[in-house]
């Protein structure tokens, strides 16, 4: 009897210790998640703030504006009164008086005034929510968006062509074809992925302003057109997995390797390809110190993260305006992310832990 | 690791006499090859060593008329004269000492909590802890400035409120005024950026052998054990990687103080780091001879820090592919 209850009991008693386990690390995931995301939330709220929620003592952390009542064609203010049965109602303030006041009750005006007695400085504002939604538009007109989000697609779009494209080239050169020094030439390349930019920019910088290029967007997007470290590295890992046969099929049948590699490498390559352009588009999305140093005192140029500072540093005090333009410029990176993430996260994994 | 293998796999090169097929071969890599080569000539070697002459000069861009040759003068002066060089690079390494253990160990921390097998949900998770890693980093740093303002900010609240310590107002945290506390807060921003870390670090956990940990689960190691016995040592050469690429980074460290301050070091200088330092000598007071040489001696600086990242890495780093010979 004894025997059989053990026999019952154990697998019982490890499935409900798995279950608390379970529960307790998913329960720590969660936690050290929302503490991650409070400045998002944060963000959001803020956004949907008016501006004298900020300076109002005793408002509430979120979104709300003070209660207003309308009493025989007038406005009054709402505030939360103690009664003498212990309730408290929403009364708005029609007469103040240093020792009592006179209210009216919200719900059911009709009653007319009641006499209150106390000091009404003392009581609590009512507050009701009330998020702006317009802030939202007014950042959005304010940044001129638009010409930010087109000046940002534009850089973003022209330079991921340039550096995928010539970055399948030359990783087609690294994965196919045997020639002398060849590793040389790729440590020079990965080597070029941890040179710190600075040290090639102030030649640069003398070269694009002799030929009048500083203040437009050439210096920007020419050098992508050059191959570029981390996505030939990741175009090449790829295509050394692609099988040889049909590269060698098209050679027999006499097929140049450009014409291989357009109608061979390039749609088989689709992945990697797909992989390293999204890294790309958000690599220039992101980029800040470029545009800042070749685009100053071209407001019609610049991308979203100038403009975004350039609105931090004009609106400083208006915390609410601020934290909807982060987000707006936020909303599209991370809407392509969700769709995209799979792809995303291969391509991390395979810059980042692959040989 | 990719440029220790490209290193270890020089020495294995063949050495045979070139076929009329093999020349053709190579001939067509290199025309594949030729965009790189010429980027490579037009947009790093040759700046290099223009960098490096300029770095000779006094030149500023509004005067061209007035460039002179003089010498050394510059490399003394950064060397020996400007205590900023050496301040703004002592700043940098400090923030990096403070920012980088942190960040990398939140990384590791929530790839192998997201690695267990008894989280509910993981996939989401993953997700959910990626997603800040995509928002613009000029607006991740406007919200965190928000979020840590020290007298409307949650952080300083919700500690308020939790621990009943005034954290809000000027006697509290002032995350972003304390000279004490910028480099932390800054780190914060940091670790919105944790995603990619995590994901290959969950690669690199999902690579280690599981035979490894049953064979451990039948001498009856405990979790700890596994964890610095065989997690740990297995996944070194990834841990190595994003060290490498966390020190080269944090010596370039630029769009937090540039964002939030203009550069103006607030507070206290604290947050003029080597990079704002650089721009501020080559972009504001467009002394371009002088911030040649700053961006000279950075480069000798990262060179020199990752050869010594290299080298510890024999004693400390575990290559599998070593194993397989």
């Amino acid at each position: 009897m004894s025997n059989q209850d053990k026999k019952i009991r154990k697998p019982l008693s490890r499935k409900v210790r798995n279950g608390i386990t379970a529960a307790l690390v998913t329960g720590l995931s969660l936690a050290i998640l929302i503490l991650f995301l409070i400045p998002l939330f944060y963000g959001i709220v803020t956004a949907l703030k008016t501006d004298a929620q900020f300076s109002q003592i005793g408002a509430p952390w979120w979104p709300a504006t003070e209660a207003q009542f309308e009493f025989e064609g007038d406005t009054y203010p709402v505030y939360l009164v103690p009664m003498e049965d212990g309730s408290i109602r929403d009364m708005a303030l029609v007469v103040p008086g240093r020792q009592e006041s006179q209210f009216v009750d919200i719900e059911n005006p009709e009653e007319g005034l009641i006499t209150w007695q106390g000091s009404w400085r003392a009581l609590d504002r009512d507050w009701e929510f009330d998020p702006q939604w317009g802030n939202f538009r007014e950042a959005w007109d304010t940044i001129n968006f638009p010409r930010l989000l087109w000046n940002t697609i534009k850089y973003a779009g022209i330079t991921t062509f340039g550096a995928v494209f010539s970055s399948a080239l030359v990783a087609y050169g690294f994965a196919r074809f045997r020639f002398p020094k060849k590793n040389v030439l790729f440590m020079l390349m990965l080597s070029t992925v941890i040179l710190p930019g600075a040290v090639t920019l102030i030649p640069t910088y003398f070269v694009y302003l002799q030929l009048g290029w500083v203040g437009t967007w050439l210096p920007l997007m020419i050098p992508a057109f050059f191959g570029w470290g981390t996505n030939v590295f990741l175009i090449r890992q790829f295509i050394m997995s692609i099988p040889l046969d049909l590269d060698e099929a098209a050679m027999m049948d006499g097929a140049s390797p450009i014409r291989i590699f357009i109608s061979i490498i390039l749609p088989q390559a689709v992945p990697a390809l797909t992989a390293v352009s999204l890294f790309h588009f958000f690599w220039a999305w992101n980029d800040y110190f470029n545009p800042l140093i070749y685009l100053v005192g071209h407001p019609e140029k610049f991308p979203i993260t100038i403009g975004l500072t350039a609105f931090n540093n004009l609106y400083s005090g208006q915390t609410n305006l601020i934290q909807a333009a982060s987000l707006i410029s936020a909303v599209i990176p991370v809407i392509i992310f969700f769709f995209a993430q799979r792809i995303f996260m291969q391509g991390v994994v395979i810059t980042g832990v692959e040989k | 690791m990719t440029v220790l293998d490209a290193a270890r796999s020089l020495k294995t090169e063949a050495k045979e006499p070139m076929t009329e097929a093999r020349k053709k071969e190579a001939r067509w890599g290199l025309f594949f090859l030729s965009p790189w080569m010429i980027g490579f000539l037009l947009f790093y070697l040759l700046p290099m060593i223009a960098s490096f002459v300029f770095s000779l000069l006094r030149y500023t861009p509004a005067v061209p008329e007035d460039t002179v040759f003089i010498g050394l003068a510059n490399w003394e002066r950064a060397l020996f004269v400007d205590r900023e060089v050496l301040l703004s690079f002592t700043r940098t390494l400090h923030f990096a000492a403070i920012s980088l253990p942190i960040s990398l160990f939140f990384a590791l921390f929530l790839a192998i909590l997201l690695n267990s097998k008894n989280v509910i949900g993981k996939a989401l998770f993953r997700t959910l802890f990626y997603m800040p890693s995509m928002i613009p980093l000029v607006a991740t740093v406007l919200i965190w400035n928000g979020v840590l303002n020290e007298q409307t900010g949650w952080i300083n609240i919700i500690i308020e409120q939790l621990t009943g310590i005034q954290a809000t107002g000027t006697q509290g945290l002032r995350w972003l005024a304390d000279p004490n506390l910028v480099y932390y807060a800054y780190t914060m921003f940091g670790l919105w950026g944790v995603g990619n870390a995590m994901i290959i670090f969950l690669a690199g956990l999902q690579g280690v052998p599981t035979e490894l940990y049953e064979a451990a689960e039948i001498d009856g190691a405990s979790w700890l054990t596994r964890l610095f016995r065989i997690t740990i040592p297995m996944i070194t050469s990834v841990i190595f990687y994003q060290l490498v690429l966390g020190v080269i980074g944090s010596l370039q460290y630029f769009l937090a103080p540039f964002v939030l301050n203009a550069g103006t070091g607030f507070p206290q200088g604290m947050t003029r780091f080597y990079m704002v330092y650089f721009y501020k000598q080559s972009f504001s007071f467009f002394n371009m001879g002088y911030g040649a040489t700053l961006a000279w001696l950075m480069f000798i600086v990262s060179l020199i820090l990752t050869i010594v990242l290299f080298g510890t890495a024999k004693y400390w780093v575990y290559y599998a592919a070593e194993e397989r010979k």
